[in-house]
């Protein structure tokens, strides 16, 4: 499993704001953009996720036998949490958890990863801790974002650190190999931000992948930087190195 | 299937709970309707004469007012950007929130007019076929509702941009509308024509309006 960008190039309002970015993130790491404000962080994310366009270059990700869209496979979680004040915890968090669809069954990145590579610590860790594995359920992932005792109570009712909490539990319910955080640790408290490392964590040492905007240390256990320099060209500071391209990775881009 | 239902039945449960959208559709059909015979003094005659198009017309604008609030909260909150790679096509996901808008506002609007056709002194031979032709015609209200509902969601105060983008689409539907119920009252077989056609405005708008809304929403999420 593998999330390429081969001299990447994204415009924003006509202006040049990612520019010949290559970097290349393997199953089991976790990659950290960093970075003044404006520097194309959130950029460079909502190119991953597929929201934005990139005006040249390529972006691939490969992953099962079958060549999908990154779109199907990634969780989001931007600047807005999705929540909906009218319902409540658990009935928004349920919500999600049916919507979003999982990777198809023959694509099992839940559990070990095709490749191989990572079945130790995949199973690991996701067998005693239940991280990553399987889908956890609703009760579950609002039990591990100690939002659990508010489960009953309408969203509008919560705090803004506990509805980012809420937004992030969506991460847990359904099983997606590559996490896209852009500043997920905005409002959230000392002990949030530490359930919210535990959580990467466990994901990229079962083969997930996360690539997360931030301006904070996340806690997390070795993650790549990407630096993303500011003023109006975006330069690549610290890249992981580029890897040979696999086969597989052809069947798809952008 | 179960995550366009999944969706569909969320929308509905957010419409009843909320409400406010119905409601003020609700409440400006009323006014509406309420209002003209007040204008147009004590013509009883007058009044059952033209009192299918002022049903109609007041119909479609209670219906803008709402079509504006398809995409609008689940863009401002997010949801829209998640459900977009929620592995379910923007298309269905479009359809789905048309969808649920036909069946939580444009039946009830609908559904209250004959109601409200007793204060325009309506033919008492066009209450039902004025139900049924504006339940025939609800669809094609909800789902080219939705391309200005996600047309607009960028534009903040959109709805004047909405009804300049969305009436000029309505008007097929009105009038084939009207013809259908004048059609009837007059036994002169124009009915059946203008009621067929009524229907294909329908059917046509839920099968391409879905495409041009999600075309719509990717250019605003993007």
């Amino acid at each position: 499993m593998q999330l390429r960008a081969e001299d990447l190039n994204v415009n924003r309002g006509g202006r040049p704001i990612l520019q010949g970015l290559s970097f290349s993130l393997h199953a089991g790491e976790a990659l950290l953009l960093t970075g003044p404000n404006g520097a194309g962080k959130t950029t460079l994310i909502r190119t991953i996720a597929g929201f934005l366009r990139p005006a040249s270059g390529k972006l691939a990700f490969s992953s099962g036998p079958v060549p999908l869209e990154i779109s199907e496979q990634c969780h989001y979680v931007g600047h807005q949490n999705a929540v909906k004040a009218s319902l409540t915890v658990a009935e928004n968090l349920a919500f999600w958890a049916r919507f979003i669809s999982p990777p198809p069954a023959d694509h099992a990145w839940a559990g070990p990863a095709p490749s191989g590579q990572t079945d130790a610590s995949a199973a690991a860790v996701a067998g005693p801790a239940g991280a990553a594995g399987p889908a956890q359920s609703v009760a579950q992932a609002l039990q591990r974002f100690n939002l659990a005792g508010l489960s009953h109570i309408p969203a509008g009712y919560l705090s803004a650190g506990q509805k980012r909490r809420l937004g992030l539990a969506r991460l847990l319910v359904v099983p997606r190999p590559l996490w896209l955080l852009d500043e997920p640790t905005v409002s959230l408290d000392k002990a949030s931000q530490q359930i919210l490392a535990e959580a990467v964590n466990e994901h990229v040492s079962a083969g997930g992948m996360a690539v997360a905007a931030t301006h904070l240390p996340l806690g997390l256990a070795a993650p790549l930087e990407l630096r993303l320099g500011g003023g109006n060209h975006a330069v690549v500071i610290a890249a992981p190195a580029l890897a040979p391209v696999p086969p597989a990775s052809e069947a798809q881009s952008k | 299937m179960r995550q366009f239902l999944t969706l569909v039945k969320r929308d509905l449960g957010l419409a009843l709970r909320e409400g406010g959208a119905l409601g003020t559709a609700l409440g400006f059909y009323l006014i509406v309707v309420a209002i003209l015979p007040l204008g147009l003094g004590p013509d009883l005659n007058l009044l059952s004469r033209i009192a299918p198009g002022i049903l109609w017309v007041a119909l479609l604008l209670a219906a803008l007012l709402s079509a504006g609030r398809i995409f609008e909260n689940d863009y401002a909150d997010g949801s829209l950007e998640v459900m977009a790679l929620g592995g379910l096509p923007l298309e269905l996901v479009a359809a789905a929130k048309a969808l649920a808008h036909w069946i939580s506002t444009a039946i009830p609007l609908a559904l209250a007019a004959p109601i409200l056709g007793l204060l325009l002194n309506l033919d008492i031979n066009a209450y039902g076929v004025m139900v049924i032709t504006m339940l025939a015609g609800a669809p094609a209200i909800s789902f080219l509702g939705a391309i200005g509902g996600a047309l607009t969601l960028q534009a903040r105060r959109g709805g004047l941009l909405l009804a300049l983008l969305i009436l000029p689409l309505y008007i097929p539907t009105l009038i084939f509308g009207v013809l259908a119920v004048s059609g009837s009252l007059l036994r002169d077989g124009s009915f059946s024509s203008a009621f067929l056609i009524l229907c294909a405005i329908s059917l046509v708008s839920v099968v391409l309006s879905p495409i041009a809304a999600a075309l719509a929403i990717r250019l605003q999420i993007g």
